[in-house]
């Protein structure tokens, strides 16, 4: 499998916690699945920001070369902005770590979101799927 | 002069206070509701609404055959308004402020202004009782009213500001929006002086508080209004609080009113309170000689000319 994906996370490295935030999350760990090779991209720019924290970590993914995002919750204009960077979403991704994430993508685990699934705002939503 | 009736919460009888005032000002005033939000002055002081216009902002739109994607703008707006994505420049109007720094700064001119609506700015004209030709006088009326969904007010209310000085009036009485924000702020900062109404409660108190901390340092002259000042005694309750703090802070206090039966039905029939209880009445002209005389005499000049 093959492509560049982007995961929130708590902090650098598969261990870490998948941040469920995705226009707040700490940061991003973003993994060459051709190679496996893993980087860190901090966002703590995004988590200051009063407003376009989403549009800011989108930014950020696209900047890092990613095709894909692993995420909790993705508002409606951090969404808007991934898909016009032709960045996959995939979201409800919480409470495990980077690793099984990524491990969950790739046995095709997980499914490309057509919509967001958080408010406009950036607010979790509760932790309800759907 | 212009006078800004504010309170550090809602529901604390500042628009009552304020549609009394307008009612009763014995000089040519205009009566402006800021409180875009939520604007009720109208229900108070039943004006004749002749015109509505709507308010814009000018967020910019992208010709996309111009656009070489550099990304001035958006590295500029420091709102995030917009992005470059992909091979696409993205605008969020809604987040823009309209502050016009992208449309000047693009260099291949690919940006020029479109319209966001902020709200309505509505006008018309209220009856007050002030007799200078022995009937009735019309005084103008102006109101802000934001758009469902919108969530700047600074920008529309900046909008309504802008035509105070078309009216001619001599004073210009303002019902500002509740709370200490940037919009409250941004109401009381052209005033000359601001009334601040309370209650006597421990909530009233700590709004009250967090205001007088607001305001005190735009440097104006401030006073308060109790509204509702015989609530402790008729409870049978001893709360000297805000009085209290009004005194160790050196705030005069400019009216105290009464809450009584009467009191409440005007207010629930949308009447002018200080029309319908003749012993409010009374009040509010005290009132209004307090603010007259603050404003007086802190412009010494201007007083003089008027
Ligand atoms: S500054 Fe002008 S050319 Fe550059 S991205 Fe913005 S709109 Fe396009
Ligand atoms: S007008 Fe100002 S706030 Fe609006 S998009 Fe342009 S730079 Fe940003």
């Amino acid at each position: 499998m093959t492509g560049i994906i982007a995961v929130t996370s708590e902090s650098p490295g598969m261990e870490s916690m998948v941040d469920p935030r995705f226009g707040r999350a700490a940061g991003f760990v973003v993994v060459d699945l051709a190679t496996m090779e893993i980087s860190y991209v901090d966002n703590g720019g995004s988590q200051a920001m009063a407003q376009g924290a989403g549009i800011q970590a989108a930014e950020n993914v696209a900047r890092a070369g990613a095709g894909v995002v692993l995420s909790g919750f993705v508002g409606p204009k951090a969404f808007q902005a991934l898909a016009a960077g032709d960045i996959r979403v995939i979201q409800d991704v919480e409470g495990m770590t980077v690793g099984q994430a990524v491990d969950k993508y790739k046995r095709g685990e997980l499914t490309i979101a057509d919509a967001p699934n958080a408010p406009a705002g950036g607010h979790p939503g509760g932790g309800s799927k759907g | 002069m212009i006078y800004a009736i504010a309170s550090g919460k809602g529901g604390t009888g500042k628009t009552t206070v304020t549609a009394s005032l307008a009612a009763l000002w014995d000089r040519p005033v205009m009566a402006v509701d800021l409180d875009v939000e939520e604007p009720n002055l109208h229900l108070f002081l039943h004006p004749e609404l002749t015109g509505e216009e709507p308010a814009l902002m000018e967020v910019p739109e992208v010709d996309t055959t111009r656009c070489t994607l550099c990304g001035q703008c958006a590295a500029f707006c420091q709102f995030k308004a917009l992005s470059v994505m992909g091979k696409k420049l993205l605008i969020f109007p809604e987040m823009c402020h309209g502050c016009g720094g992208c449309l000047l700064l693009c260099p291949e001119k690919a940006l020029s202004p479109g319209g966001r609506e902020l709200g309505q700015i509505v006008s018309g004209s209220f009856r007050t009782d002030h007799l200078s030709s022995g009937r009735p006088e019309d005084a103008p009326f102006l109101m802000g009213r934001l758009r469902v969904g919108e969530a700047m007010s600074p920008p529309l209310m900046r909008q309504v500001k802008a035509r105070l000085p078309e009216s001619g009036a001599t004073d210009i009485l303002i019902d500002s929006p509740p709370g200490v924000s940037c919009p409250a702020v941004n109401a009381v900062m052209d005033a000359d002086v601001i009334v601040l109404v309370t209650e006597p409660t421990p909530f009233g108190l700590h709004d009250f508080r967090l205001a007088v901390e607001a305001f005190r340092p735009l440097g104006k002259p401030l006073g308060a209004v109790i509204n509702r000042a015989d609530i402790n005694r008729r409870a049978g309750i001893s709360d000297t609080g805000v009085q209290d703090f009004c005194r160790a802070e050196g705030i005069p206090v400019w009216a105290e009113i009464p809450f009584n039966r009467a009191v409440a039905e005007a207010y629930s029939r949308g009447e002018v309170v200080a029309r319908a209880v003749p012993e409010l009445r009374a009040v509010i002209l005290a009132l209004m000689a307090h603010m007259q005389g603050a404003a007086a005499a802190s412009k010494p000049e201007e007083a003089d000319h008027a």
